[in-house]
């Protein structure tokens, strides 16, 4: 494995000061509050955060208690990418008019509010160029409403609007790549993370905050609730994830690819599968050829990606 | 005694004078989506920002809706802020309306009234403000160009009052305001900031001093937030009052929330928003010479409802007719009509009303029409009550 670590090299260069604090009412176990204290911890200065409305929205803020030491905007669910926009540009246009400082903006939301409902936003956001960090955290179905099926769910996954039924098992479509799409936008830089890498995460968000444009990080944060698995194992299935080609941890920077964490010996998928019930029907044999589909899937995607890398053009 | 500033003649459309209004008020930033019939004013202002005449961020959104969220963002951060839009556009950005009011994100917004989708029409009604009304803005009527300009200046001192901190809409007549260009005396540029000083908006985003913006609140705090929200539009009144005085002090023009003609002493009152006020003062002018008793009254400030000054005004006639240029579809007729029925029900005075739908879809409301409007009016008054509870006027049946 290769870390591109730059600005945080071990465990002991993650500063101790939380942005994040404790006591919000996310889950035991949540992928995604692992994403958002890492992210913050990365930040290099003065930070504003724009919350799509979703679990991390609804379990950091509950009036009249608020689990941010940023400043933290939410407007609604699908305008993340604009509300942050706008702050990007007031912040500039006000440094430039009365004096005073401009200030790192970076939108978070999940992947409803990403994937699907948020798309728009953030594709003009993107194409505007203003200078924020996109972080989506996905836990591959909307979760806060209680696991409907998104565009980043993966083909035969179980969810309450894609259930694992006798006639139609599970998600029968393909998940969406968020993070080509993002880079159709010509945007300097985009990432895949999982908070099973915490190092090459945060050196990703510092690493975009850098940026002098709109940069975009996909954050792969399992769902303890929504994938049903016990709460202890959510570093462990991110990790598999990983390790099994399922979520390939890349950068693209100026057009370059660069697969971060190389997995030359993948785990079967089946270990990453087989921990979740939101996946158990696909491990039946009559429901091999879902199983078969997913998995070539997998690798049709990490061959891309090493092509793409080797031939040095942009996705 | 009032000082009236250096004041220049010019002609301009309704969509250029808001457009000027605001380069004139120093925006910050300005986000909007191409529709007509407001296009023009953001054309206008792009072209002033490229030409380095007003220093501020122009952004072209993908929407509407990131338009309007666009702009509650740089609101919160502190930026004076103006969008503009009309129809289908409004209706799109509705959701955030209700956030940006209830965030208390001020901000000014043009819209140049049209019909909403079906069937497609680009021409003037009021469907598109009206689905707004409860959304917790100001909403200002212009009846003229010079008002569409006079109330854009004044809308921006209003909503960014620190007693007040709402969004303010300014309505002008879709084609009728924004696309006819009519004689306006426009303020010099180095008066504005004494009416109109820079933004000093108390709780801008700062992370020295983080905040915790748009939370969420459960059944046992919600209902305390929106009863701010109202009581925040309960003092817009007073506010107003200032802020026209302080407008009147530099430009010699005196607006109040209800403007009138000759209602002083009518038998009859028409009440319209909206260009039509001047159509029918027009005709109302020369009917009153022939010794018919009607009077004419418009609502420049739609919501706050300014429920007192009505009830006072319509206290002493016999008879209203409302004409309202949009629906409540199943309802008992135009939004300004149930609005007028009520101040009159709950202040005691028993008295005929009609409603008149008209113009809808831009169907042209003439001299003609107005003098038979006011004439039914007189009507009514004499003999003490309408044959109809509501007209749709000059339909085909």
């Amino acid at each position: 494995m290769s870390l591109q670590a730059r600005y945080y090299k071990t465990v002991k260069d993650i500063p101790r000061e939380d942005l994040f604090a404790p006591g919000h009412r996310l889950c035991a176990g949540c992928g995604a509050a692992i994403a958002v204290k890492l992210a913050l911890k990365a930040t290099r200065g003065p930070t504003v955060v724009v919350n799509a409305t979703g679990c991390v929205e609804v379990s950091t803020s509950m009036f009249p208690y608020s689990a941010w030491g940023t400043p933290w905007v939410h407007v609604a669910f699908e305008n993340a990418a604009a509300v942050a926009s706008g702050i990007v540009e007031a912040s500039r246009i006000l440094a430039r008019k009365r004096g005073g400082e401009t200030y790192d903006v970076i939108a978070l939301a999940g992947d409803g509010g990403t994937f699907d409902i948020g798309l728009q936003a953030l594709s003009g956001a993107l194409e505007r160029g203003h200078k924020l960090l996109y972080i989506c955290y996905d836990n591959e179905a909307y979760m806060n409403t209680g696991i409907q099926r998104s565009g980043a769910t993966p083909t035969g996954a179980a969810t309450t609007t894609s259930p694992a039924g006798r006639v139609i098992p599970g998600k029968r479509e393909r998940k969406k790549n968020l993070v080509e799409i993002a880079l159709a936008h010509n945007i300097p830089y985009a990432a895949t993370a999982s908070i099973s890498h915490p190092l090459d995460y945060m050196n990703k968000v510092r690493k975009a905050l850098e940026k002098d444009g709109p940069t975009l990080i996909h954050v792969f944060s399992p769902c303890t609730l929504g994938w049903r698995y016990p709460p202890s194992k959510t570093i462990q299935l991110a990790r598999l994830a990983v390790e099994t080609r399922y979520f390939p941890i890349y950068e693209v920077e100026d057009g370059r690819l660069r697969i971060n964490v190389r997995v030359s010996r993948p785990k079967p998928l089946e270990e990453f599968l087989k921990l979740q019930r939101r996946f158990q029907h696909l491990l039946k044999p009559e429901n091999k050829h879902i199983l078969e589909s997913l998995k070539r899937q997998v690798e049709e995607n990490w061959s891309r990606l090493l092509k793409l890398e080797e031939a040095g053009v942009r996705p | 005694m009032a000082r009236v500033a250096q004041v220049r003649k010019t002609a301009m459309m309704g969509d250029e004078a808001v457009a000027y209004a605001v380069k004139q008020a120093d925006v910050d930033v300005v986000a909007a989506y191409p529709i007509t019939p407001q296009t023009i004013i953001v054309e206008r202002l792009s072209e002033y920002v490229a030409d380095g005449e007003l220093n501020a961020s122009f952004i072209q959104a993908e929407s509407e809706h990131s338009a309007i969220s666009i702009c509650v963002g740089a609101s919160l951060a502190g930026a004076r802020v103006f969008t503009s839009t009309a129809s289908q556009g409004l209706a799109l950005m509705h959701e955030i309306l209700h956030a940006a009011s209830s965030m208390r994100a001020p901000m000014v917004m043009a819209i140049a009234n049209r019909a909403l989708n079906s069937p497609l029409n680009i021409h003037c009604d009021h469907s598109d403000v009206m689905n707004a009304r409860d959304t917790g803005w100001i909403h200002l009527f212009a009846t003229d160009v010079q008002e569409a300009y006079d109330l854009t200046l004044m809308a921006f001192r209003l909503g960014e009052d620190r007693r007040i901190l709402l969004p303010v809409s300014v309505n002008l007549d879709g084609f009728i305001l924004s696309h006819s260009v009519e004689p306006l005396e426009v303020l010099p540029d180095h008066e504005v900031p004494e009416f109109l000083p820079p933004k000093d908006y108390p709780y801008a985003i700062d992370p020295s001093r983080p905040a915790t913006y748009g939370a969420m609140a459960l059944p046992d705090t919600y209902m305390e937030f929106r009863l701010q929200l109202h009581e925040a539009l309960q003092k817009v009144p007073s506010v107003w009052g200032e802020v026209s005085r302080s407008f009147e002090e530099v430009s010699g023009r005196r607006y109040s929330m209800v403007k009138s003609f000759a209602v002083d002493g009518s038998d009859a009152v028409v009440v319209a928003l909206g260009s039509t006020y001047g159509t029918l003062k027009h005709v109302a002018r020369r009917l009153r010479d022939e010794g018919l008793r009607v009077g004419v009254a418009s609502l420049t400030m739609y919501r706050p409802f300014p429920e007192d000054v009505l009830a006072r005004m319509l206290g002493d006639v016999k008879a209203v007719v409302v004409m309202d240029r949009a629906y409540s579809y199943g309802g008992l007729g135009g939004p300004l009509y149930t609005d007028i029925l009520s101040t009159l029900y709950r202040n005691g005075v028993e008295i005929p009303v009609l409603n008149v739908v008209y113009g809808l879809g831009g169907r042209d409301f003439t001299v003609r029409d107005a003098e038979e409007v006011l004439r039914m009016a007189a009507e009514g008054a004499e003999r003490g009550g309408f044959p109809e509870k509501v007209v749709w006027w000059g339909v085909r049946r």
